[in-house]
């Protein structure tokens, strides 16, 4: 059999039948009006100390010995701390007073499972498999109250990751190396769904977002450039989606942590940039959030990584955030001040940054957004994050 | 609804395929698959002995790194990507075109040519597995391989671990799927892939003689600091026996780490000339052993060198919270997302009884009630999806590299997954909008290669007394054999089990 590695091709127009192709909805959720938000997990639990190292503190050198040679001539955010340098176009977000850093920030979670503490950052929940749906799923369920019609949430992801999993609809899109499959027989398959609650259900979402992407010209997602650019054009126009969501990996470096963090990082870099160019105009009105599970250990181990630790990095992005700064009541690093002497003791509840951005952004109430998005937490949501 | 012998077919194998009989009395069936089983058939035992050394090429690797730092920023980590991972995003402009060709191209010749039969010999041992479960005759048992092999989830990208990831399958899980599980533990967990996979091979006893003596080795210190590494002990606890509710405790981890030092890749580095050949393929050295008695969830262990980790295994695999970590993982896979809970306490008792017997547990399993209910329970996985549709079509013996293709536009490429917990066994995690698409996209592709005449009597065939109304009336309808095949395959019928 052949298999072509053709790139997808523009499913353009109707199709007959019950498979009609929904044009793409120009009504758009009261809630969100034509604000964005952009979430990307970073799976692995990316190194805070590695992507904003706390220079200023006199304990970092004797933890992170030569590896810090890296921040010679990175970018300072104020006296204390310094940019990764392979996080170079974040650095200049920051300068530009679109981007901050909260650091020492970390989940209620206090174990060290990448599972469960997935689980958590993306449920919302406090215990892990305690709730089943995602903390971005219940938010579209908020901004969708009220609105004439439910916004589009979109994971950039051949999977839909749980934060994105619920009650509100959702779809997914991952650029595929396979032929489009020819209409008269997406048009059966509708009907072929039709009875099926499950099936049908989601066959009608792809169709739509398949129509939404268009001709992306690619085959898969590993140009972290491209898939920025993908993202912003699935985003920045009306009918687009409001909430998205994308996933990147490697960040577990528990051996030969410096040349593996970058690895990891500049992608990140440049995918943030390329979202960032491809939104245009929409960027004002657009809110990039990044976070990870939880922390590294403070000290480089035996083979020149960190294990899996507690207190970590967040970064916003975005063209109506008071940027330009770090967020932190800094715990410092002497041994006894690290968490159980390992980790970096997180100061800051990492759920009130999530909750508090995604609040003010949306200009959602923030005690109710905690309530919903996460439940059970004392923390109250961060507040003056964004300029209006 | 699915009737038993549907059920037989799809729930507990990959779905009728060329040359199956009429299954008449579905237990009988499905037992017949336990003798019928190969554990070491021809073609798996060619590809294990014609392996070059996994240490060569990490040693490579090591020299690589120490000669030009620019190969070093450029590759290693994920040394032999492969096309259209979601996970791993490349940021460097110079990768643009073809990520992988312009990564290699700034490689020494020695090692890009490593790296380009590291991924050949894994494309090969992908097909291999693939083309085994189109063509066995105990598909059921196929099924087991690839499940425990998830449990062991290795993932290959680190330098070496291309070549031994089909191994760790052949070698270490394959030949125990009816065997112990405490045997397939020690197979698997200490297995190279694993030890390369989890960073063992390089975790070093702080206290060991190698740490004592290390400027008598000197050198590599500056470039390679070495100590010990959690990595592998901590997933084996939350992953391969208690489960991460299983009452361990960081204390533990730490513990079963140091015992596990000294078990390593075989032809590694200046110590490799102390080490001892171990059955799992693996070595050890004594010399970076952490020396002393250990002490894991109370019990005390006393120094064995190469013998304490194994015992330990031992006993964590007899463990009752690794009894039910694997009866509930067991019962999920065959019995639905939330398995109900008499199944998981009966295969629970099993294998405490029988101290981990995995050929009872699976009779327990197809003798349990709850597996033979008639809804689906289960979206099938992409692999599941493929290979069933491969079966059903009747194509044999499809190219390494088209299989790959298919697989990696699945987004379920062997020996790939995220994480070392495998690959998720939930509807949630595959039944979404895009992986739809891609199923009708590949469906047309392979019914256009393929002969499709009489598909509806191949439906029924495929589907006894279980073909729904509504996907016989689209299969009659359809314009062509082609497009009736395409729409069979991605049938409700051919997606669920």
């Amino acid at each position: 059999m052949t298999m072509n590695m053709n790139r997808r091709t523009l499913i353009a127009g109707s199709l007959i039948g019950a498979g009609a192709l929904a044009l793409p909805r120009m009504a758009f959720a009261q809630g969100a009006g034509q604000r964005n938000l952009l979430f990307v997990l970073l799976r692995g639990a990316a190194d805070g100390m590695a992507m904003l190292a706390p220079v200023g503190d006199p304990g970092l050198e004797a933890l992170r010995g030569a590896s810090l040679a890296d921040y010679d001539n990175a970018l300072r955010l104020g006296s204390f701390f310094a940019v990764h340098p392979a996080l170079a176009e974040i650095a200049k977000s920051a300068q530009a007073g679109e981007a901050l850093f909260v650091h020492a920030a970390a989940t209620s979670y206090r174990e060290r499972s990448h599972f469960d503490g997935q689980n958590l950052i993306e449920t919302g929940g406090t215990t892990p498999y305690g709730t089943k749906d995602g903390w971005l799923n219940r938010l579209a369920v908020l901004l969708n109250e009220g609105a004439p019609a439910p916004l589009r949430a979109l994971a950039i992801a051949q999977a839909v990751p749980l934060a994105l999993r619920g009650s509100a609809p959702v779809s997914n899109y991952a650029p595929s190396a396979l032929p489009a499959a020819s209409e008269d027989l997406l048009a059966r398959v509708s009907q072929l769904y039709s009875a099926d609650n499950e099936l049908g259900p989601l066959w009608q979402r792809a169709l739509e977002t398949k129509a939404m992407a268009g001709d992306d010209g690619l085959t898969n997602l590993n140009d972290a450039r491209k898939a920025g650019e993908l993202a912003a054009s699935l985003m920045r126009d009306a009918g687009g989606a409001r909430i998205g969501m994308i996933e990147l990996g490697g960040w577990d470096t528990h051996a030969n942590q410096r040349g593996a963090f970058a690895r990891s990082a500049r992608p990140l870099d440049a995918l943030l940039a390329a979202y960032k160019t491809g939104m245009g105009g929409a960027w004002t009105d657009t809110l990039v959030v990044v976070a990870t599970e939880f922390g590294r250990t403070a000290r480089l181990n035996g083979t020149g990584g960190t294990d899996h630790g507690t207190g970590g990095a967040a970064l916003l992005m975005g063209g109506g955030l008071r940027g330009g700064r770090v967020i932190a009541d800094w715990p410092g690093l002497a041994a006894s001040q690290l968490h159980e002497g390992r980790d970096l003791a997180p100061t800051i509840a990492l759920e009130s940054v999530l909750a508090g951005a995604v609040a003010e952004h949306f200009r959602l109430d923030p005690a109710r957004s905690m309530a919903q998005l996460f439940p059970g937490r004392d923390a109250a949501p961060l507040a003056g994050l964004m300029r209006v | 609804m699915m009737s038993p012998a549907s059920i037989a077919l799809g729930r507990f194998g990959y779905g009728i395929g060329p040359g199956d009989e009429t299954v008449r009395d579905p237990k009988a069936y499905l037992l017949r698959q336990l003798d019928a089983f190969d554990p070491t058939p021809r073609v798996v035992a060619e590809r294990v002995s014609t392996r070059s050394g996994t240490g060569e090429m990490i040693e490579l690797l090591r020299r690589v790194q120490q000669d030009t730092r620019r190969a070093a920023a450029a590759m290693p980590e994920d040394a032999a990507p492969m096309a259209g991972e979601g996970m791993a995003m490349r940021g460097d402009a110079m990768t643009t075109e073809n990520p992988r060709a312009a990564a290699l191209a700034g490689l020494p010749p020695e090692y890009r040519e490593k790296l380009t039969e590291a991924r050949r010999v894994l494309v090969q041992d992908i097909a291999v597995r693939v083309n085994l479960a189109i063509t066995s005759p105990a598909p059921m048992a196929e099924r087991l391989v690839h499940f425990w092999a998830n449990h062991f989830s290795v993932s290959v990208g680190k330098p070496g671990t291309q070549f031994e990831a089909g191994p760790h399958e052949f070698t270490a899980i394959r030949p125990h799927v009816l065997g112990r599980f405490s045997d397939m533990l020690k197979a698997a967990a200490l297995h190279p892939a694993m030890l390369i996979y989890l960073d063992q091979f390089q975790s070093i006893g702080p206290n060991s003689a190698f740490t004592q003596r290390r400027p008598r080795f000197g050198g590599d210190a500056p470039q390679r600091p070495r100590g010990l590494n959690e990595n592998l002990a901590r997933e084996v606890l939350e992953l391969h026996t208690l489960g991460v509710d299983g009452g361990y405790s960081q204390a533990d981890v730490t513990e079963l780490a140091r015992a596990l030092t000294g078990w390593t890749v075989p032809g590694l580095g200046r110590a490799g000339r102390f080490a001892e050949d171990q059955a799992t393929g693996a070595a050890f050295v004594g010399l970076v052993h952490e020396p002393g008695a250990r002490q894991v969830l109370g019990r005390s262990y006393p120094e064995g060198g190469a013998r304490q980790a194994l015992t330990i295994l031992d006993d964590l695999a007899r463990h009752p919270a690794t009894a039910r970590h694997i009866a509930t993982k067991f019962a999920r896979h065959f019995a639905g997302d939330t398995p109900p809970a008499s199944l998981v306490a009966r295969l629970e008792a099993d294998f405490l009884k029988s101290g981990g017997d995995l050929a009872s547990l699976t009779r327990v399993l197809i003798a349990s009630p709850e597996v033979w209910t008639p809804g689906p329970v289960k979206f099938r996985t992409p692999f599941e999806w493929l290979v069933a549709c491969l079966r059903l079509a009747g194509v044999q013996n499809l190219g390494p590299q088209r299989i790959l293709g298919a697989l990696t536009e699945l987004g379920h490429v062997p020996w790939r997954a995220p994480s070392p917990a495998g690959y998720d066994d939930i509807a949630a995690s595959w039944a979404g909008p895009d992986a739809l698409v891609r199923r009708v996209e590949m469906a047309e592709r392979i019914a256009t290669n393929v002969a499709a005449d009489n598909v509806l009597a191949r439906a029924e065939a495929a589907f006894p007394d279980a073909l729904s109304d509504a996907t016989r009336t689209q299969l009659m309808r359809a314009e062509s054999g082609r497009q009736a095949l395409a729409l069979l395959l991605v049938s409700p019928e051919m997606l669920r089990r």
